[in-house]
């Protein structure tokens, strides 16, 4: 009973880093269709910047080192976003409406920010230590323990999740974006600055990736390739799930991050990768563009 | 010599006569360890045609060619390996706990069989995953996203195999081929030279391609899809076909990698190699096949240059250079080149 209740737990935690690293990925290239290879990179830059605010609480601040990590959080974020802010102005504006370009030039920007990382943080691993209340878990029953970063991990997410929702959906900046993303020259026929949506967009989807990487930090040690290690499973889980809805993103990753810990329950880490990508190559066969999608009777999009 | 001179009328024929005559006298000027490493470069050229064809022509943007090209290597060395250990069990995997060779191993005992699996290996792996996206019409970035994830998988696979494939070592430590020393230096000159003739013929499979008819649908495709349906063209089939062709050079140019080099690893067949791939490409121009083959040959001595030295410098270099020629040169050089010479020629004017 507790190592399937473990495994259920453990699908859904999987499944909310799936999410919370894809989310930002999913506004991006729904709303200006770059497929964003440095997102990962955002990643790794939130969780370094998670390491740095340890950091400066634990020379600085050391009476007070147990809330560092919600500090974290949101510098996480607006460092991130800011990083993606300028990227997107220096290089993906260029290249709109070449998405197989974008996808290359934000890959050599990948590569840069991971060489920078290394040399500033040096190539070997560091490690963000848990203030005190995140340790430990509730056991449930005996064999199934939920361990308290796993629960806020999920809270974490399902708060981003919430404030994604009302941004896109209760304010009219969300509104500017959805009418973008739904067609993008009636929009600006209307008056809608796209470029500036575009850029905000942008640094908002590297934002959430940044918070990504603080929940990250929570989980393992952090290097310079920790984003690149998510990052094709967060491109799965937009594939799959389509980029136009929030459901879409949740759907994908609840689907990817369950059968993840499945396929690995039944076979090894090896053949669930395997199994997952044929369940994601059959599923493209019926959906070609995804779970949710808009339709649109347009040919070319 | 009438039919010479209409051959070479195309503008990248003669460019390419060039680059195989500087190629075939290089072995004469260079030391021994040069020419083996531009025997690797050229092994490499034959990868980038390939995906100079569904790149740069098709418009088909594929961020795994390093899984075909790991594939062809693989089954070459799966030959070698069992050759140089004396047609018995390969050390690793004795220390894997095997105690006999496994039965797909076996057919690889042959040496004809290992070549013709390095063809026909990657081409029928391309085939599957090009007819289940291209007959779905799975276009564009979500292609590109599915062919990044294959890169992982077949890597990670290949690293989870460890008595099957020799896990994250690779397969290394060959010693001979057909018989004769891997080491000599005569060896690494033939196998120099086998490179440069599979090079020339690679390039006029392209070549041939490019001028026929199925060229210009390929252009066609990339240039506009949609419209080459509407004009009674299914684009499917072409797809899939380009996909073959380019996977099955990768295969070739894996094959004639590994005996040069000495050593393939499911790192080569990752995401990272895989990207770099297409860098060349893009550096040297896509849609030119000359320009690809420069480019491999060039970026890579230039990568063993500094990366030796400065491995992080060539990091940040490659990173900045392939944001900036996407940015500023989307032809590469070779569009540069072309664009100069036009203005030379408004100039004259």
């Amino acid at each position: 009973m507790g190592t399937y209740l473990t495994q259920i737990f453990n699908g859904i935690s999987v499944s909310s880093v799936y999410l919370i690293a894809a989310l930002g990925l999913s506004i991006t290239f729904g709303l200006m269709k770059v497929i964003n290879m440095a997102h990962g990179e955002f990643i790794m830059i939130g969780a370094y910047t998670a390491f740095v605010v340890q950091s400066i609480f634990l020379n600085y601040l050391s009476g007070i080192f147990s809330v560092y990590f919600i500090v974290a959080i949101p510098v996480s974020f607006i460092t991130a976003g800011i990083i993606g802010y300028v990227l997107e102005i220096l290089v993906i504006r260029h290249l709109y409406g070449r998405p197989l370009d974008s996808l290359l030039a934000t890959w050599g920007v990948s590569l840069t920010l991971q060489q920078l990382a290394r040399s500033i943080f040096g190539a070997p691993n560091v490690d963000v230590k848990s203030p005190n209340w995140l340790n430990g878990g509730i056991q449930v029953i005996s064999g199934f323990v939920m361990p308290y970063k796993r629960l806020f991990i999920i809270l974490l997410v399902a708060l981003c999740l919430t404030g994604v929702y009302l941004l896109l959906y209760r304010t009219p900046y969300g509104r500017r974006i959805r009418a973008v993303m739904q067609n993008r020259n009636m929009a600006s026929s209307l008056g809608i600055p796209t470029r500036k949506v575009d850029a905000y967009t942008f640094a908002l989807g590297s934002g959430l990736a940044g918070i990504a990487g603080c929940a990250l930090a929570l989980l393992g040690s952090i290097g310079p390739t920790l984003g690149s290690n998510y990052i094709v499973d967060t491109f799965m889980v937009v594939v799959l799930g389509g980029v136009s809805r929030l459901a879409g993103t949740i759907a994908g990753a609840s689907i990817i991050g369950v059968g993840d810990t499945l396929f690995e329950f039944l076979t090894d880490t090896t053949m669930a990768k395997v199994l997952i990508f044929a369940v994601v190559i059959v599923f493209l066969q019926w959906k070609p563009k995804g779970l949710f999608t808009i339709s649109s009777r347009e040919l070319d999009d | 010599m009438n039919f010479l001179s209409r051959y070479l009328n195309e503008k990248r024929r003669p460019a390419f006569a060039l680059v195989v005559i500087l190629l075939a006298i290089a072995p004469f000027f260079l030391s021994d360890f040069r020419v083996n490493l531009l025997g690797k470069f050229i092994a490499y050229a034959i990868l980038a045609l390939g995906i100079d064809l569904i790149w740069g022509y098709t418009g088909i943007l594929s961020m795994g060619h390093g899984v075909f090209f790991g594939l062809g290597a693989y089954c070459f060395a799966m030959y070698l390996k069992l050759e140089s250990s004396g047609f018995k069990l390969p050390d690793f995997m004795s220390w894997s706990g095997l105690s006999s060779i496994p039965w797909f191993w076996k057919p690889f005992t042959n040496p004809v069989f290992a070549i013709i699996m390095a063809l026909v290996v990657p081409t029928l792996i391309a085939f599957i995953i090009g007819f289940l996206t291209f007959k779905n019409r799975i276009q564009g970035v979500y292609f590109s996203i599915l062919s990044q994830a294959l890169a992982v998988i077949i890597s990670v696979l290949f690293i989870g195999q460890q008595a099957y494939t020799g896990g994250s070592n690779g397969i290394t430590d060959c010693n001979q081929i057909f018989g004769y020393s891997l080491a000599s230096p005569t060896t690494k000159v033939v196998l120099y030279y086998v490179a440069l003739a599979l090079l020339i013929a690679a390039f006029s499979l392209c070549d041939f391609i490019v001028g026929r008819k199925m060229g210009k649908v390929l252009v066609a495709i990339r240039d506009g899809e949609n419209r080459v349906r509407f004009s009674g063209y299914n684009p499917t089939g072409y797809k899939v076909a380009v996909y073959c062709i380019s996977a099955l050079l990768a295969g070739v140019a894996g094959a004639i990698y590994f005996p040069q080099v000495g050593i393939i690893t499911p790192t080569e067949m990752g995401i990272t190699p895989s990207i770099e791939m297409v860098i060349w490409v893009a550096i040297g121009g896509k849609g030119s096949l000359i320009g690809a083959v420069i480019a491999a040959i060039l970026v890579n001595a230039l990568k063993s240059g500094i990366s030796d030295t400065f491995p992080d410098v060539w990091s940040y270099f490659i990173g900045i250079a392939f944001v900036l020629v996407v940015l500023f040169m989307p032809n590469g050089i070779v569009g540069k080149v072309s664009e100069f010479k036009k203005k030379k020629i408004k100039f004259l004017k």
